[in-house]
């Protein structure tokens, strides 16, 4: 090997090196958009993402809005799970408590998570939630039945958002899937579209 | 070693050649391709009548495995067309051959790796094919979930091992397509022939180059979504399933991440062949140069910003969707700089009308129906009504079917007389233009009535009503299978039959790049000294 095709050959495996490390950076960039995907659809409510607060809000404001309850089950689910309201109507900034009634028919314990997310999808941002039974994993044992409570307001700030001028109902919507044994991953929204 | 000419089994196994790497994808592509096209033929040959009965007659199997059967053989044909023949031919065929001959390299940066690349390629193809005889769906064997294994189809949905099978299959083609990518950036950033800047550098390399940046960062995001599927299906992990606090939609997202730039990915180097050809035989250097290259890279750019556009219909914000109109409408602007550039490229040229050129020109006409199709499908609107119907099958196949495949076309009349040193018969070339040129209209261009009036892809079955177009486009497929047969007469005559007559520059005075300052074919090894570029103007 000549000393040129010797200096060639360094200077194409430093080339060489550097591609195949954007090949990994972007392999390892699709494995950082799992998590990256869900803190971008809570941050920003997309994919109507509600938001989760600690404190009730402060101003209520004149407008009304009609929020409807909506219950469903994934087909490995078998837990009856329906809302005990179809709607309410309350005023932007008032707090709201609806409640949820969940029934295990079988004769052993199911634990189950809920999804979550509002409909139409824009005003993920402005609904938020105090207190919620999908935060946490729910455990029914045989036969057991339970009524769930969330606590929520809507925004204020929705009345200044001229995109958000023709919403006059929301759909809160909840999907209850079976955890199995030993999978203990934490509780996570249904994350954006 | 420099000279040494390796002969027998061990020139192939062991090849360090680019010239026989990229003889050797050629004809992997060939048979790849002939395979696709054959499962084409089933699915055309089942599609001619409404009702289920070919497949069950031929296969001698029941209505309910048929419908499996038909899904399984449009994922294989999906699969099969894109990762074993369109991108072995066009990259890692004429790319090996031809790229270090235009650039005044004596081979590519990393041989070695070059022969893992390629002999990676047949592994797995063939993990593909064992993947159709092993059990997809329950008791049925194969995946039949689509090219895009959308999840949960792809994980719940086949349990068996079939998906697996077509996983590893894709692991093994990812690797094989990155390694190439590596190989290919690193030899035209640091192997070009003294003067041979970047701005004088001929178009192909430039589509090479732009194609090989858009492997190395969209192929790597397969790889991650595709093992996120296995370790869903087998190791208890729940990326993709809600039930664990995952998201299906999510994988759509990767898919098309890597999905998008991978249709670019497909015809860019099919750019870059059709400006040598349409320049060739106007003789005239390429109108807008510049523009020409900047167009492919503005176009690799964009592709990567757009892939939602393939997701109006899961449920996408009113925002979301604005912005992917218009992202996706800009594309046909680099787009048409290059139609307008070939066009005036001929403008005032003297041209002759031989094989290439034909089907160079009928690349420009057909990919410009692909646009316009495209750019109907870009309005989220028009899409959720079209959204996977006929009308989208015909819009890709124009781009790719007629645009790509026709570019390969182009490429193997336009090179075969430099890469063998044997020259086609023309007129046998130009009747099997004429032929197929005609067949795959006539397979594609009904099926955007078809989609219009809103019959679906991928089902094995159609109601009554969409008879008339479904025959002609069945009748299409048996005209394009002549023009098929007859292409493999003309290429099997010109290697085994014609004479080694072809002089260095066949093409006259409109072919002004390096690979025709060589002898027809080239020398085993080619530039021990470097050409000088420095003193040329032109590209």
């Amino acid at each position: 090997m000549t000393p040129q095709s010797a200096v060639a050959d360094t200077k194409n495996r430093r080339v060489g090196f550097i591609f195949a490390g954007v090949a990994f950076a972007m392999l390892g960039m699709a494995y950082a958009a799992v998590p990256l995907y869900e803190i971008f659809c809570r941050v920003t409510g997309y994919g109507g993402t509600p938001q989760r607060v600690e404190l009730s809000s402060v101003d209520v404001i004149d407008r009304v809005i009609k929020v409807r309850f909506n219950a469903a089950t994934h087909r490995d689910m078998p837990w009856d799970f329906r809302p005990e309201q179809t709607s309410q109507e309350l005023k932007v900034g008032e707090q709201g408590l609806a409640y949820y009634e969940a029934y295990n028919p079988t004769d052993k314990p199911i634990v189950g998570r809920a999804t979550y997310n509002v409909s139409p999808f824009k005003v993920g941002s402005y609904f938020s939630k105090i207190e919620c039974f999908c935060f946490t994993e729910q455990r029914l044992e045989p036969g057991e039945r339970v009524s769930m409570p969330v606590i929520y307001y809507i925004e204020p700030d929705i009345d200044q958002d001229a995109y958000m001028s023709d919403v006059v109902e929301i759909t809160l919507s909840y999907t209850f899937f079976a955890v199995e044994e030993g999978d203990q991953s934490p509780p996570s929204t249904q994350s954006g579209r | 070693m420099a000279g040494a000419t390796p002969t027998g089994w061990k020139r192939w196994v062991y090849s360090t050649n680019h010239k026989d790497i990229g003889i050797m994808y050629i004809w992997f592509a060939f048979f790849a391709g002939l395979i696709g096209f054959g499962m084409s033929g089933i699915i055309r040959m089942e599609l001619a009548e409404p009702g289920i009965q070919f497949i069950p007659s031929v296969f001698g199997i029941t209505e309910d495995q048929a419908r499996h059967m038909f899904n399984v053989l449009t994922t294989g044909h999906g699969l099969i067309m894109v990762f074993f023949m369109v991108m072995p031919a066009l990259i890692g065929g004429f790319g090996n051959y031809f790229v270090p001959l235009m650039i005044g390299a004596p081979d590519m940066a990393f041989p070695r790796m070059n022969n893992i690349s390629f002999w990676l390629m047949p592994p797995s193809f063939i993990l593909l094919l064992l993947s159709t005889f092993v059990e997809g769906q329950a008791g049925q064997p194969g995946f039949g979930g689509g090219w895009t294994a959308y999840a949960p189809l792809s994980t719940y949905g086949h349990t068996g091992p079939a998906m697996d099978f077509a996983i590893f299959s894709l692991h093994l083609a990812g690797a094989s397509s990155i390694m190439g990518a590596i190989n290919y950036i690193t030899t035209i950033w640091n192997m070009r022939a003294p003067g041979m800047t970047l701005h004088k550098m001929p178009l192909f390399s430039w589509s090479v180059l732009i194609t090989a940046v858009l492997l190395l960062l969209a192929l790597p995001v397969l790889a991650g979504a595709i093992t996120m599927l296995l370790t869903d299906r087998n190791f208890g992990t729940t990326f993709f399933d809600p039930a664990g606090g995952g998201d299906p939609i999510l994988f759509q997202h990767l898919f098309w991440f890597f999905g998008h730039p991978e249709v670019y990915i497909m015809i860019l180097p099919a750019f870059g062949i059709v400006s040598h050809i349409v320049s060739t035989f106007s003789k005239k250097s390429i109108f807008g140069y510049l523009g020409m290259a900047y167009a492919m890279a503005a176009i690799g750019f964009i592709g990567f910003i757009v892939w939602a556009h393939h997701m109006y219909t899961v449920g996408l914000s009113l925002n979301t969707k604005v912005y992917f109109v218009a992202a996706t409408m800009v594309i046909a602007v680099p787009t048409g700089v290059k139609i307008f550039s070939w066009v005036a490229t001929m403008w005032g040229g003297s041209i002759t009308f031989k094989t290439p050129m034909l089907y160079a020109i009928a690349f420009i006409l057909l990919f410009t129906v692909g646009g316009v199709t495209g750019v109907v499908l870009s309005n989220a609107g028009a899409d959720v009504a079209l959204h996977d119907t006929y009308y989208v099958v015909a819009h890709f196949h124009y781009v790719l079917s007629l645009g790509a495949v026709f570019a390969i076309f182009a490429g193997l009349y336009y090179w075969i007389g430099k890469m063998s040193g044997r020259q086609y018969p023309e007129w046998a070339g130009q009747l099997q233009f004429w032929v197929t040129f005609i067949g795959v209209n006539t397979i594609f261009f009904p099926q955007h009535f078809l989609g219009l009036q809103g019959m679906p892809r991928r089902y094995v079955d159609y109601p009554d009503a969409f008879t008339y177009w479904n025959q002609i486009s069945s009748y299409g497929y048996l005209i394009t299978l002549v023009g098929v047969i007859m292409f493999i007469l003309v290429f099997a005559y010109t290697l085994f039959f014609a004479k080694k007559t072809v002089p260095d520059n066949q093409w006259g005075e409109g072919a002004t790049t390096l690979e025709w300052t060589l002898s027809s074919p080239p020398p085993f090894h080619q530039f021990n000294e470097l050409p000088d570029m420095s003193k040329s103007t032109g590209h």
